[in-house]
């Protein structure tokens, strides 16, 4: 046999002009795609950027303290003898809807997706499906209005409160707007679980109940959690529904029936007022990098929490 | 020997089962029941919203201009500013969102850069929409110059749905067998020949029906347009087609929605149902045809 084989590649001595054409046509398409993949990453940090720099100039006023911007309730952006920028009944305001809202989806938003995923036949779940991807469609503004009409008069009606919009209004409908979110990424969490447990937990003799409880909801945990954070960072940072719905007082809620005013729809309703370069303005653009950081931890958290699940 | 088992019962159901059958039931009934609540009372929204809206919704209402201080009339400024916003952000986030994916399926490897990337897009989906309003307006209207405009408003409306059209294209473009590429890299094809005539035209429908659902997106958020380029009100003559200029501001759906249901007093009171109505209608239809799409390709799927 002949051992020597010729390992020399033999190349053209010259590329041809058209090939030439294409080869350079292509880096630069490459470089297009390469350039595309890196947007995402300078969009993030032009967003954190605008936003803190208009933001920045409030740092330097006399009438600021960063801490009485976070701890204290007094929110008077336009007095004329006193301004004080006190964001915490915002805060407050956000969280309090953010968490009753919270309180009425995640229940449903989880048993629906166990619903969808564990007990109905596969013609049911694809309708059901298709139902809850039209209802994640709605627009915030649409609903918006629907907890100005419909709901602020059923609220009236049943509650005899003498005003419809407040914090329980804006908690339901925000918890209408979360619910396909949490039954979607939950359902995506329950259909990740190796079919091998459920036959496992059948050949025990396990009804469905049992393997929903006893095995899905265990195996499942961690994306069950990312989906429900995953609805508290839709909840709070959603703005012309609560803007809309909640009424628009600036205190800290005692009841549900109060109205309250969250960080997003004060941003929303004051915006259009303060005259650009006022503190004012930059006051309203430091609350937008605070629930800019805020979403950014809560879907961080998310993400490690789903990525816990891809590594097991 | 073994106990004698009595032969009527020896199939019969021990009251263990019978418990365990009846929990089964019960909790399944219950989760039906959470489904049912989550959706019956939507539907019933949706009936009252397009009940209290009869008295307007006719075709003149669609393309008649808003009269007396937006308390009469149409809507038809605001339905063309909303397919203007709409077209020029899809056209400009779609390239970009297209070629991204590409980048994240195709090209880039497992490390700790693209990992960045991916964090990125998951935290710019996740970026609430007052901010985008805030950056649209600290970076396009003041930074670029752009003023209050529809381009401001496109732009800012582009950068919230490109983390979207990422994620689905990559999805759609994920959805390609490996072998269909390895095959083609074999009859020495170059990554981007082989993206050009295999991966892309594989995945075109995927990739549709994901820019498709941003459409409805677009049109329904109010916020971003509110404080980059849109408009309360602006004279439109009836039905006219283009009535903007790019440098201009606009009227869009969502906001004059939000004018008219919370600003403007004494609107005749089916006014906004019916602008609600048609915003609503108007991106169900986009997204039904979407998710027609989709299920229309499944079925014809050709691997």
């Amino acid at each position: 046999m002949n051992k020597e084989v010729n390992t020399d590649i033999v190349r053209p001595k010259q590329i041809p002009r058209r090939a030439f054409a294409a080869i350079a046509g292509e880096k630069l398409i490459e470089l297009i795609i390469r350039l595309s993949g890196v947007s995402a990453i300078i969009f993030v940090l032009a967003i954190f950027f605008f936003v803190f720099r208009e933001a920045l100039p409030i740092f330097f006023s006399d009438h600021f303290d960063l801490f009485k911007f976070l701890f204290n309730t007094q929110w008077y952006p336009t007095s004329a003898v006193n301004v004080r920028y006190g964001t915490f009944a915002l805060t407050v305001g956000s969280i309090s809807i953010t968490f009753l809202a919270m309180l009425i989806a995640v229940p449903f938003g989880l048993g629906s997706a166990i619903y969808i995923s564990e007990f109905c036949g596969p013609k049911q779940k694809e309708s059901l499906k298709i139902i809850i991807e039209l209802l994640a469609a709605i627009p915030s503004v649409v609903w918006g209005f629907i907890g100005l009409t419909v709901m602020s008069r059923m609220i009236i009606s049943i509650t005899g409160a003498p005003v419809g919009v407040n914090l329980l209004n804006g908690g339901i409908i925000l918890a209408l707007m979360s619910v396909p979110i949490i039954v979607s990424i939950s359902e995506d969490a329950l259909k990740a679980v190796p079919d091998s447990y459920r036959e496992a937990a059948l050949a025990l003799g396990a009804t469905r109940w049992q393997i929903v409880y006893r095995v899905l909801l265990p195996a499942a945990k961690n994306g069950l959690l990312a989906a429900v954070l995953l609805g508290v960072g839709r909840a709070v940072g959603e703005t012309m529904a609560v803007l809309m719905a909640t009424g628009h007082a600036v205190q800290i809620p005692h009841g549900l029936l109060d109205s309250v005013r969250t960080l997003t729809a004060n941003i929303a309703a004051e915006l259009g007022e303060a005259s650009v370069g006022s503190d004012h303005y930059h006051v309203l653009f430091l609350t937008g990098v605070l629930l800019f950081l805020l979403t950014f931890a809560v879907n961080l958290t998310a993400d490690f929490v789903i990525r816990g699940i891809r590594r097991k | 020997m073994a106990d004698a088992i009595d032969p009527a019962t020896r199939f019969a159901k021990t009251d263990f089962v019978i418990r365990k059958e009846r929990i089964q039931a019960i909790s399944k009934a219950l989760f039906l029941i959470m489904v049912v609540i989550m959706i019956i009372p939507l539907l019933s929204i949706i009936a009252y919203l397009v009940y209290h809206a009869m008295p307007s919704l006719n075709w003149e209402f669609l393309i008649e201009a808003p009269k007396k201080g937006m308390s009469e009339g149409g809507i038809w400024p605001a339905f063309v500013g909303t397919l203007y916003l709409v077209v020029i952000s899809l056209a400009i986030a779609a390239p970009i969102g297209v070629f991204a994916a590409i980048y994240l399926n195709e090209y880039a490897k497992e490390n700790w850069f693209n990992r960045i990337i991916h964090l990125a897009v998951i935290n710019l989906a996740g970026v609430p929409s007052i901010v985008h309003a805030l950056f649209g307006l600290g970076a396009f209207v003041y930074a670029a110059q752009f003023g209050y405009s529809i381009i401001s408003a496109s732009l800012t409306l582009a950068i919230m749905t490109l983390p979207v059209i990422i994620a689905s294209t990559r999805e759609a473009l994920a959805s390609v067998p490996a072998s269909f590429r390895e095959a083609c890299w074999n009859v020495g094809a170059t990554r981007w020949q082989t993206i050009r005539a295999i991966v892309l035209p594989n995945s075109i429908s995927g990739i549709l029906t994901g820019i498709i659902l941003q459409v409805s997106r677009a049109a329904g958020e109010t916020a971003p347009i509110m404080f980059t380029g849109a408009v309360f009100y602006k004279a439109v003559a009836r039905g006219e087609l283009f009535p903007y200029y790019l440098n201009e501001q606009c009227m869009a759906l969502s906001m004059h929605l939000y004018t008219i249901s919370t600003q403007v007093p004494n609107v005749k009171e089916s006014i906004p149902y019916a602008t609600a109505v048609v915003l609503l209608c108007s991106v169900l239809v986009v997204n039904a045809s979407a998710i027609a799409l989709r299920v229309w390709l499944r079925n014809h799927k050709k691997w």
